[in-house]
């Protein structure tokens, strides 16, 4: 299986029928681990980081983590490909962005349920990727990934520290969970503050759509844990399960019954806007897309229109990004043909008839 | 308003009064300080790689003596970690402990020890860590310079200290 075929195909998390699919998009927990006996990736030379990328590699392709790997080599990689896979979310912008010919690569699943990096920050980055709701899912799978790695792979290790990790903030499990919340309907009610002081109260990271430094573009949310050392795997994951994720539901469900009651004319005006731009327009910037698609699936997700499906939302989410459609449309394209070749394909998914 | 903190030199960024049995007693302290009296919590919704620069911005200055501890790992001292915020090397752990531990405790809402998974192949002592780190580099030295002999009696060397394991 080759990178090639990957745009063809929306992720598993993509699937947008994950339980809380209504809010959660997608559920993600990475390990970050390191070799024992090298240096960590930043100070490793050249033939250092060569033999990791060797010894990780090989671990995975003998554990057969799964049926059908793809690997795919960052440094002999064109930045298009790079940038297709920061926007599916298999690889981070640092690990795609590096200038020189680093070795660094991902070994991907072919359902991308799980991909793991080699000579990101740590030697090892790997992160199982779900739709919805699947924490112990995600966890299950991550675990079993960790524990197949270990039994040929020496991980840096102190009683006191935990897994060594370059940063500081990784250290002990190494463990950080993500949830990516959709949270429309605390933005139009102007409460998206709650969720902030939620996160703060409970020492999480609000980010946007790729992480941080990022804007939340779409109404998309990332929150993460911030602390890895004094609590152990388990509990860092229920915490999220149990009271993070599901206050944060629970605030964004509010506000969209809060909507519907108090502002209903309002709440239609925004989607039935929303559909009528992104069904006629000629000329789409990804911020507007983004926007956009945010309102219509609120408005799919409310029952409040049902000239789309959730799926198509979620698949245009991603195939409107730069990378996706050029890689769609076979070309390279400049920012201003990249917003008409947005518009054309939206205009194509959302009329099926031939219309528009 | 005060200016400096109460405790240091740098400026005040959180003010208090509290009154307690009629005696009105005024706080100015800097982020470090506040946060140590537990006055803030602010930074730990600031992205962590913020919190991370803030932090080592704001050690104390009679750290700076420690600033050239050198890690035998991987030869990093303190004050590169300062600039960069990362670690050399496994070893810098325990090199830059002293140093290290208030950032991990409040970086880690006051976790200072690693209470989670243990790796089934934990015996990787620091020792051999050490070893491990020490014998790569001088594999690398004698490819630079050509001494392919001792090389490979390195490389073979290596080999037997990972099977030992």
């Amino acid at each position: 299986m080759s990178l090639s075929q990957i745009p063809d195909h929306a992720g598993e998390w993509l699937r947008g029928t994950g339980p809380h699919g209504e809010v959660v998009i997608s559920s993600r927990i990475r390990y970050a681990r390191n070799l024992t006996g090298f240096p960590f990736v930043n100070r490793a030379n050249r033939r250092q980081q060569h033999e990791v990328m060797h010894l990780v590699k090989d671990e995975i392709q003998k554990r057969k983590l799964a049926d059908d790997i793809i690997w795919v080599d960052m440094a002999a990689s064109p930045s298009l490909d790079r940038q297709l896979l920061v926007e599916r979310h298999l690889v981070s912008r640092d690990l795609a962005s590096a200038k020189n010919d680093a070795p660094r690569g991902v070994v991907i699943a072919p359902d991308e349920t799980f991909a793991v990096m080699i000579n990101e920050e740590d030697h090892i980055r790997a992160q199982v990727l779900r739709s919805g709701m699947q924490l112990s899912e995600a966890f299950a799978q991550i675990e079993r990934i960790d524990n197949a790695l270990e039994s040929g792979l020496d991980f840096a290790y102190a009683q006191r520290f935990g897994y060594l990790t370059a940063c500081p903030t990784n250290v002990g499990t190494g463990l950080r969970v993500s949830v990516m919340l959709h949270l429309p309907g605390l933005k139009l009610t102007g409460e998206i503050e709650k969720v902030r002081r939620a996160a703060r109260d409970t020492h999480q990271a609000v980010r946007g759509l790729f992480g941080e430094g990022s804007e939340a573009l779409g109404d998309l949310y990332q929150i993460s844990n911030q602390s890895t050392l004094g609590k152990t795997e388990k509990e860092i994951v229920a915490d999220f399960e149990h009271t993070v994720v599901p206050t944060i539901i629970a605030y964004e469900q509010q506000a969209r019954q809060a909507l519907i009651k108090q502002r209903p004319a309002q709440l239609d005006d925004k989607i039935y806007r929303a559909w009528a731009i992104l069904t006629n327009a000629r000329v789409l910037g990804t911020e507007e897309v983004l926007s956009l698609l945010s309102h219509l699936r609120l408005g799919v997700n409310l029952g409040r229109i049902n000239t789309v499906d959730l799926r198509t939302i979620n698949e245009l989410l991603l195939l409107t990004q730069p990378a996706h459609l050029q890689r769609l449309m076979g070309k390279t394209m400049d920012p201003a043909g990249r917003k008409i070749a947005r518009a054309d394909l939206v205009r194509q998914r959302l009329n099926p008839a031939g219309k528009g | 308003m005060k200016r400096k903190c109460d405790k240091c030199d740098r400026p005040a960024t959180h003010h208090a009064i509290e009154i307690t049995g009629g005696q009105k007693i005024e706080k100015h302290l800097c982020d470090l300080h506040a946060a140590e009296e537990g006055m803030s919590v602010k930074a730990m919704n600031a992205p962590i790689n913020d919190l991370l620069t803030s932090f080592v911005k704001l050690q104390p200055e009679e750290d700076q003596a420690n600033a050239e501890t050198v890690c035998e790992g991987c030869g990093m001292t303190f004050s590169q970690f300062r600039e960069k915020h990362l670690l050399g090397c496994p070893m810098c752990y325990e090199a830059f402990e002293h140093q290290l531990s208030p950032l991990l405790e409040r970086a880690h809402e006051g976790g200072t020890h690693h209470v989670g998974k243990v790796p089934r192949r934990a015996g990787a002592s620091d020792n051999r860590q050490l070893q491990l780190i020490r014998m790569r580099k001088r594999l690398d030295d004698a490819v630079a310079t050509e001494d392919y002999e001792l090389a490979a009696r390195l490389r073979d060397d290596i080999q037997q200290l990972e099977d030992t394991h």
